[in-house]
């Protein structure tokens, strides 16, 4: 298998890998029904790549663990998810066991918390290779861990595997997290936000590690992050998600160049570029909408520079801008063409908004809880 | 991306300290009672709190019988004239029972505040100067936390002479040390938020600080713990006045009602169950309170994970 | 490993000698012993036997070299003398503390073995019917006086022997007075027959609260990322729960157990008072009851020890059990 290089236009039309269909994900509280995810859906050709993006809130993550089949007991799942054309969902824990960690594989984004503090790397290493090989002997195992700690760029690997996970630093821990996904050569990773807790200055390592780790194995990849940056370098095609739909997808190109959703505008314009010299940034004022009873209508209109009538009155279905593999969610996605977030969003205000903003968050750890 | 809080803004924009605070203690205090009223064992126990402390505060004022006038009937079962019944030497239990609450709740509440008021200053001191301070500080309060509660306890109110508030004075004086580390723990986190640096800025004292701005925001664990407290000092001061080294008559408690009893649960059960009864009642409400205080002061428990 | 051991001893000597020398002071003022001596006497001594019993108690010595006198006798096995006559303190110490240390030894270990099954069970049926009960029931025992709970029990116990129409179920005493035939087998089932409603009675208290602490600690693993981890690797539930949940989450209760432990003695007092044993929790009541101070410290001092052996066993056990603490 071999990586696509970056910029394939077309989707592969080889057989799809993953397939999401209509996935729901609804969550029962006190307050009400949280509806976290609302019919996304996505199709991974072998070896693809994916970038999820949006605000956290937005149902990224909660859409990753319904694949993976791991969200709490409470939570409400309808759709489809099929990987390899068998479907996952109500599929037997023990059953779906036997896809987790090796034909789906998943990077959780804190390393320093993703690892047992109590057993060494190198175990934890050995234990998902021989629950998917019951044949590998320890000794085996124990090499192919060592070597795999080698391929995510550890260094003296042999002597790693014994450490414990708190002698590591944030970036290494990350890597023996890579090091465990790819493990049984999966035919999916998804990373969720792999970089977010990790320093500026680890984060590129991480990616470059993570990329070795697909060469290696042939996975496809489904990365989310909130990072426009890090989807550009290291995807093929992008998904913006917000209030737990998919609003936008197309590939990259698309998505930078000929953004059909002001929410991906919005977006982009507040992604500082290097190559843009004058312009501002253009935050999007207020915040993303409660998931509990949400109202009619585009859920982004209350945010949305350009919102008229119909906006409130209907919500916009995802459908086709521009060309068949470019689609958007926006009633009027067609007189977005050839506009800049400048020319949509506010620059003025920015600061004045985003430090009212902060005045009025409350510091203390207890207060008001995240919509998240 | 509307990450607005950018770190440049973080200094110049904040609010004079004092208003800032009053702002947010009161919409907090509001959030922490909406979710407080939702915990429905808690509004429940809460209520039958109440009841009790009222019933036993109030209601000797209204009876017809004393605690400690006897009556001509002897070793009667509950009936009207005497809804808990009587004992062997007539005394009216209604009446003993609810003077027996009454003095077991002040003993209880006088722990909770007495060592809570102790333990917060002792803490909050602390954890504010830190260093040399505080591990003085500190180490005394280990220490104190080393010693038997109960054997303590015992060997120093044989003195009592059966005083309520000195049997509280020596639980107390035993379990304060709990609420300083508390304290201190909340203290050294909240000591480096920034709303306690502006107040420094604007010229505050150090005991201003502690007072109106530390232990304020201390409150949420301090209250908890009070309410661990109150359980605590009733199932301690019950207990020694059970063995022999709490409450003495002619004076009653609840643990000295149960003592007196327990040989009379074939013959006289009424005796024996129903101050029972009463101390179970009150630890556990006061312990569901102090769960529900815990879950509105912290919410994260309860989330749903995403 | 053995360095650290070492070390912590010697730190918790200091300890032992601070906290003794506050609990001495504090003894020596809960009560005065002459006094009593020269008002319960029937009929009243003269002054001279007065005298002659505070000089016998040490009652005219100061504080801190009595306490110094103390310390260093009880270093060459002297416990100081007692207020009632002939009565060796190490001795009655020793024997009593047998006695107690079978029953504080067999309700620890039955409270810590049921809460550990009880907690664990309680969190992975989060939110079920049988969570609910464990929580109320959880609740209930930790609301309940341990005094009028003992009481209960005995009456269970004597009813239980009535129905069944054996003596199996000792309610008084550590022991039968006498054996109609004494065979070993028949010490040994008299001796456990004594035991089981005074270890319940005891074990209850800490059951329940060490119950909720398992259940919450189980709970916070079991919502962690590493457990998420693990399952995402495709491990099964039981696996994740033996291999990865269960160690992390009871490590933190060795320390609780230690904690705890003064706490159990202090019940114990209560349990042997009710069920009427000869052990240590008697002689406590009747130490202070007399003021007699070297008795009161010598129960004092052993129950210290026992707490802080404890507390430095539990920190060893943590430190084997989890790598990040180190003993260096």
């Amino acid at each position: 298998m071999t990586t696509t290089s970056h910029g394939v236009r077309e989707v592969p039309v080889t057989e799809a890998v993953l397939e999401v269909d209509d996935l729901s994900v609804e969550f029962p509280t006190e307050d009400g029904t949280v509806r976290a995810v609302r019919g996304v859906g996505y199709r991974l050709g072998r070896g693809d790549s994916l970038g999820i993006v949006g605000e956290s809130g937005s149902g990224k993550s909660v859409t990753a663990l319904a694949v993976m089949g791991l969200l709490p007991g409470a939570a409400r799942v309808r759709g489809s998810v099929r990987f390899e054309g068998t479907e996952l969902l109500g599929l037997s824990d023990a059953r779906l066991s036997d896809v987790r960690g090796n034909g789906i594989a998943m990077i959780f984004q804190d390393p320093m918390t993703s690892l047992n503090p109590v057993h060494p790397v190198g175990y934890q290493i050995t234990e998902t290779l021989r629950r998917h090989n019951p044949d590998l002997t320890s000794r085996a195992a124990r090499a192919r861990a060592v070597e795999l700690l080698g391929t995510v760029g550890i260094p003296s690997p042999e002597r790693r595997a014994d450490t414990y996970p708190h002698e590591m630093s944030g970036g290494m821990r990350q890597r023996v997290v890579i090091a465990i996904a790819m493990a049984n050569d999966p035919d999916v990773i998804i990373a969720d936000e792999p970089t977010t807790a990790l320093d500026v200055t680890v984060q590129a390592q991480i990616l470059e590690a993570l990329q070795a780790a697909r060469a290696q194995t042939g996975a496809a990849l489904v990365l989310i992050t909130h990072d426009l940056g890090v989807v550009a370098g290291h995807t093929d095609r992008v998904a913006v998600m917000y209030a737990g739909r998919i609003v936008e997808t197309g590939s990259v190109e698309d998505i930078f160049y000929t953004p059909r959703m002001p929410y991906t505008l919005g977006l982009l314009g507040s992604l500082p570029r290097l190559d843009r010299e004058e312009e501002r940034l253009t935050p999007i004022t207020g915040s993303p909408p409660s998931l509990l009873n949400l109202p009619p209508g585009c859920p982004f209109a209350p945010r949305c520079p350009l919102r008229r009538e119909a906006c409130d009155s209907s919500e916009p279905p995802l459908r086709r801008a521009g060309h068949d593999a470019h689609l958007s969610a926006c009633h009027f996605a067609g007189e977005l063409v050839g506009t800049g977030a400048a020319d949509v969003f506010d620059t003025a205000g920015a600061d004045s908004e985003a430090l009212a903003r902060f005045a009025d968050t409350p510091p203390s750890t207890h207060a008001e809880e995240d919509p998240a | 991306m509307t990450d607005t809080e950018a770190p440049g803004s973080a200094g110049t924009h904040l609010p004079p300290a004092d208003h800032e605070f009053t702002v947010r203690y009161r919409s907090r205090t509001r959030l922490v009672l909406r979710r407080f009223v939702r915990h429905r064992a808690a509004m429940v126990s809460l209520v039958v709190f109440v009841l009790i402390v009222l019933w036993a505060f109030v209601g000797p004022h209204l009876w017809h019988y004393s605690y400690q006038k006897y009556t001509p009937d002897n070793s009667q079962a509950p009936s009207w004239k005497h809804p808990f019944g009587t004992n062997a030497s007539g005394y009216d239990a209604y009446a003993q029972v609810m003077r027996g609450t009454q003095t077991s709740l002040k003993v209880a509440i006088l722990i909770a505040l007495g060592s809570t008021a102790v333990g917060a200053v002792w803490g909050a001191v602390a954890g504010f100067y830190r260093g040399v301070v505080d591990a003085i500080m500190m180490r005394v309060a280990d220490l104190v936390l080393t010693l038997p509660l109960f054997a303590i306890a015992l060997v120093i109110s044989s003195r009592s002479g059966g005083s309520w508030y000195w049997i509280a004075a020596v639980i107390a004086g035993l379990t304060w040390a709990y609420v300083s580390r508390v304290v201190r723990s909340t203290v050294l986190s909240l000591r480096e938020k920034e709303f306690v640096e502006a107040a420094r800025a604007l010229g505050a004292s150090d005991p201003w600080i502690i007072f109106r701005h530390l232990l304020p925001n201390a409150l949420g664990p301090v209250i908890v713990n009070a309410t661990v407290l109150v359980a605590t000092g009733i199932l301690t001061e019950t207990a020694l006045s059970f063995v022999g080294f709490g409450v003495q008559p002619p004076d009653t408690s609840l643990g000295l009602l149960v003592s007196q009893a327990q040989t009379a649960v074939d013959t006289r059960p009424w005796l024996f169950y129903i101050p029972g009864f009463f101390i179970i009642a009150i630890a556990l409400t006061i312990n569901f309170i102090g769960d529900g205080l815990r879950d509105a002061f912290d919410p994260r428990q309860q989330r749903v994970r995403q | 490993m053995l360095a650290y051991t070492v070390r912590r001893i010697l730190v918790s000597i200091p300890v032992l000698i601070v906290s003794t020398f506050i609990v001495f002071l504090v003894v020596i003022n809960s009560g005065d012993p002459v006094a009593n001596f020269a008002t319960s006497r029937q009929p009243a001594p003269s002054q001279a036997a007065v005298d002659a019993f505070a000089r016998h108690i040490h009652a005219d010595q100061p504080a801190a070299e009595r306490y110094w006198n103390w310390i260093t006798g009880v270093l060459h096995g002297d416990w100081g003398p007692s207020v009632q006559a002939n009565l060796d303190i190490g001795h009655d110490l020793f024997t009593r503390f047998r006695v107690t240390v079978t029953l504080v030894a067999a309700s620890l270990v039955i409270a810590l073995i049921m809460a550990v099954i009880f907690g664990v069970f309680s969190a992975i049926r989060q939110y079920s019917a049988a969570d609910y009960a464990i929580t109320f029931f959880g609740f209930l025992f930790l609301a309940m006086p341990v005094f009028w709970f003992a009481v209960l029990l005995k009456q269970a116990g004597i009813w239980f022997n009535e129905q069944t129409g054996s003596q199996f179920l000792g309610t008084i005493g550590e022991k039968s007075p006498y054996l109609d035939v004494d065979t070993p087998w028949n010490r040994f089932t008299d001796h456990v027959g004594h035991l089981v409603l005074p270890t319940i009675t005891l074990a209850l208290v800490s059951f329940a609260s060490w119950t909720r602490y398992t259940r919450a600690s189980m709970l916070e693993v079991l919502n962690s990322d590493y457990v998420r981890l693990a399952r995402a690797k495709g491990l099964r539930r039981g696996k994740v729960l033996v291999r990865h949940a269960l160690r992390t989450a009871l490590v933190p209760l060795t320390t609780v157990t230690a904690l705890d432990v003064a706490i159990v003695l202090g019940g114990a007092v209560i349990t042997e008072t009710i069920f009427q044993w000869h052990g240590m929790g008697e002689m406590l009541v009747q130490s202070a009851q007399t003021v007699d101070v070297y008795r009161t410290m010598a129960w004092l001092l052993l129950s210290a020890v026992v707490v802080i052996g404890f507390n430095l066993v539990a920190d060893l056990l943590y430190a084997v059990l989890d790598p990040r603490i180190r003993y260096d």
